[in-house]
């Protein structure tokens, strides 16, 4: 298990009145994502638990190139991991901010 | 049409309930996970596999687990039980029917006794529910099927819903085979599989009422209405059916002696078809 952090510099906040919202599963391959919001000043947080240990570079291009195209804030992204491809990773992300955001960023 | 078996347990849920009414208890964002997968240096769910909580279903309240059998089959550790328990004495306190919506191995092996302990107090939990006449209803139409001491607890319930997809045992195919050899269970033989713990079967046993897998089909089945519990009658039921087909080899031969046609032919009947062939002729 390896725990993971980063932060990015977001952009339009999210209501903070959304309510967390928990996409995915945590089975084989595979990976949930609970969205919560939170006052970070703008900023995302995410948080990764993984069972892969040593893709902390992967899991970081991975976000750069997911909170690219989702330009949010005041966000703190939580991820349970077990073993999921960086494509699987991005498409959950996109989905967990689209359930978060009712659909839009 | 939406598939049970292709749904996650919250999607069963949100499909079930009325509309936007489930309120969750100790949701996600709480952050109540497993101490010992913890211990383990194993991935934790948020939820531990299972969410609970409360909803209207056609405007009458009921009590709501769901189990994730995508995450560790569904299995029961401490806290997913905690919550499952909770959930059914909140029931008894409140007169509120239950539905469980199951997916299970059964106890978690890495939690060892506290899941059997978990298993057992859910079990108790249900029995006194039985006994206040607060019907408990089981929804099983998941790939994992209910297993191990769920199964057991299924068996306590006052209805029990499956699709033929589903699956209900004690020991499962695998856990047999490798005990008992291949010789007494194949666990290879997904049709052997199916036909001995499948849906069909336990339709035709008397212990389940078979729907298609669809979720409106799983709710247009549940009936909230408490089954009187005769543990004697139960037990002379059980004694009867093993004198009947305790030496049988295969449900093919129990369909046979209960005078279903063409027996072989029952896997591959659709849902009406099913109910067609063995009107009347249910152990």
């Amino acid at each position: 298990m390896e725990r993971l952090e980063y932060e990015f510099d977001g952009g339009a906040p999210v209501a903070p009145r959304n309510r967390p919202t928990l996409t995915g599963v945590l089975g084989s391959g595979n990976l949930e994502v609970l969205v919560e919001p939170a006052d970070l000043g703008g900023r995302v947080r995410v948080e990764v638990q993984t069972a892969a240990v040593g893709f902390g570079a992967i899991w970081q291009a991975v976000l750069s190139d997911v909170f690219a195209r989702w330009q949010v804030g005041d966000i703190r992204v939580s991820i349970n991991d077990a073993g999921a491809t960086p494509a699987v990773v991005a498409l959950r992300l996109d989905q967990a901010l689209s359930d978060h955001t009712g659909g839009g960023a | 049409m939406t598939s049970w078996l292709e749904s996650t347990a919250r999607e069963r849920v949100a499909g079930l309930l009325d509309a936007g009414s489930f309120t969750e208890f100790v949701p996600p964002e709480a952050r109540l996970t497993s101490p010992h997968l913890a211990q383990l240096n194993q991935p934790a769910a948020f939820d531990d596999g299972v969410a609970v909580g409360r909803g209207m279903l056609n405007d009458e309240p009921v009590l709501i687990a769901a189990q994730e059998g995508a995450f560790m089959g569904g299995a029961v550790g401490e806290v997913h039980g905690a919550k499952i328990t909770g959930l059914l004495e909140r029931a008894l306190a409140e007169r509120i029917p239950v539905l469980l919506l199951l997916e299970s191995g059964g106890v978690r092996l890495h939690e060892a006794n506290a899941g059997l302990i978990a298993v057992s107090e859910i079990m108790r939990a249900i029995l006194a529910l039985r006994g206040a006449g607060v019907p408990v209803i089981v929804l099983n139409g998941g790939r994992v099927g209910v297993f191990g001491g769920m199964g057991i607890a299924t068996c306590l319930c006052d209805l029990l819903i499956m699709s033929e997809d589903a699956r209900l045992g004690l020991s499962g195919p695998e856990v047999i085979e490798t005990t008992m050899g291949v010789e007494e269970f194949d666990a290879a033989d997904r049709a052997l599989v199916w036909r001995v713990t499948g849906g069909k079967n336990r339709a035709i046993m008397g212990e389940a009422v078979l729907v298609a897998d669809d979720i409106a089909a799983f709710r247009a089945a549940i009936r909230l209405d408490p089954v009187p519990l005769d543990v004697e009658a139960e037990h002379a039921l059980l004694g009867a059916r093993l004198d009947r087909f305790g030496g049988m080899e295969d449900a093919l031969d129990i369909w046979a002696d209960l005078g279903i046609e063409n027996p072989a032919r029952v896997p591959l009947l659709d849902t009406d078809a099913f109910h067609a062939a063995i009107r009347g002729k249910t152990a």
